[in-house]
């Protein structure tokens, strides 16, 4: 990963601005999101870190830019989450979440 | 049990890119089409789920856009309606060149939050506009293919009601499945509204969906419908208010924008 995209992905979350981009449901980051977590992350339940709303990802708002995805609170506004792919990389910043809860896989019952 | 007799547990499935094949295409208005697809290895969706496809252009360049499936589960094949737009880079190739026998590379189902089915229970409230019809239609063939086999309570527990807007009669999307669901199925309703051009004779709606056309259509909140809405923006957000003015639960109303451009990204 080089200087440059480092500094893009960082920057973003200053330079983000609603109205930029078309506004969408968490449900259309689901794609990107299911490059880095198995479970399905829309039904997982994130508390903002900002407002401490808990809600589901499917319900936060999408703004989906050349250089990633940023998810926000529909709550307060603030990112929740931001996740970018790069030619060789995934970008995963969760800082705007206090917690996420997701549905774990059925586990192999052990004795 | 003693651990050593446990198999191994299987890796989770990750959502893997796979090849479509063309099965067949369906008109459904001059601007829409239906891509009928062979999807080997499918595992089955849930209705309101999404796939993401992908085009690689000869350079190597990749576009990627995500449309609604509109078959219900039940459905042996996999149903996307694609609608044109005209500045589209993805849209055009999928519904004017694309034919039988031609491959696409998708990958799904994606997204189990805007998702029901007949076990989540009713009453199911749909509100759409354009091309928003998809995901919800994929609901009502759902629902139509699950209640065929139920009993008459489960059909007593999931009634349903569409409303849904479109600028001319000829941009209603499914519009005679839509009339043949409700005149076959006494407990699903259907309220078309038109926002341009209502056909002569129109006794319905005749304008953007409002808090008022909504009060008159949805169930009272206290019944507790679940509530999906998809379309453009501004439909879906205006909708999504109103519903919640009226006392709607947020929890139960459920979005899915398609943004300006009816295109998602």
């Amino acid at each position: 990963m080089n200087r440059d995209d480092r500094q893009a992905f960082e920057r973003q979350s200053v330079d983000e601005r609603v109205g930029e981009a078309e506004r969408l449901d968490g449900n259309a980051a689901a794609g990107i999101l299911s490059e880095v977590f198995v479970p399905d992350l829309t039904t997982a339940r994130a508390t903002c870190a900002n407002c401490g709303t808990i809600r589901a990802l499917g319900a936060l708002l999408v703004y989906a830019h050349g250089m990633g995805t940023v998810m926000r609170c529909p709550s307060c506004d603030a990112v929740v989450l931001r996740v970018a792919r790069t030619r060789a990389q995934l970008w995963l910043d969760l800082t705007g979440a206090r917690l996420v809860v997701m549905a774990a896989a059925a586990a192999p019952s052990v004795a | 049990m003693n651990s050593a007799q446990v198999p191994a547990p299987a890796r989770a499935a990750t959502i893997t890119w796979r090849l479509a094949t063309v099965a067949g295409v369906v008109t459904e208005t001059p601007r829409a089409r239906t891509l009928i697809l062979d999807v080997p290895g499918w595992p089955g969706h849930r209705a309101g789920q999404h796939v993401d496809v992908r085009l690689t252009a000869e350079d190597g360049y990749q576009a990627q856009r995500s449309y609604s499936i509109a078959s219900a589960p039940q459905d042996g094949q996999l149903a996307l309606m694609v609608e044109r737009l005209d500045d589209g880079e993805v849209s055009p190739y999928l519904t004017d060149v694309l034919s039988v026998g031609d491959r696409l590379e998708l990958r799904g189902p994606i997204g189990g939050y805007f998702v029901w089915d007949v076990a989540l229970g009713g009453p199911l409230l749909l509100v759409a506009g354009g091309s928003g019809i998809v995901p919800l239609m994929a609901m009502l063939r759902h629902r139509e293919a699950a209640l065929e086999i139920a009993d008459a309570r489960t059909r007593h527990n999931v009634p349903a009601r569409l409303l849904y807007s479109s600028r001319r009669w000829d941009d209603v999307i499914y519009r005679s499945e839509l009339t043949r669901l409700a005149q076959d199925d006494e407990t699903l309703e259907v309220a078309l509204t038109f926002t341009r051009e209502a056909p002569p004779e129109w006794t319905g709606f005749r304008r953007r969906i409002d808090r008022m056309m909504l009060a008159e259509v949805a169930w009272p909140p206290g019944e507790r419908p679940h509530v999906f809405v998809c379309g453009p923006t501004p439909l879906v957000e205006a909708a999504a208010a109103a519903l919640v003015e009226l006392g709607h639960d947020p929890a139960l109303v459920k979005t899915e924008r398609f943004g300006p451009t009816g295109e998602r990204g």
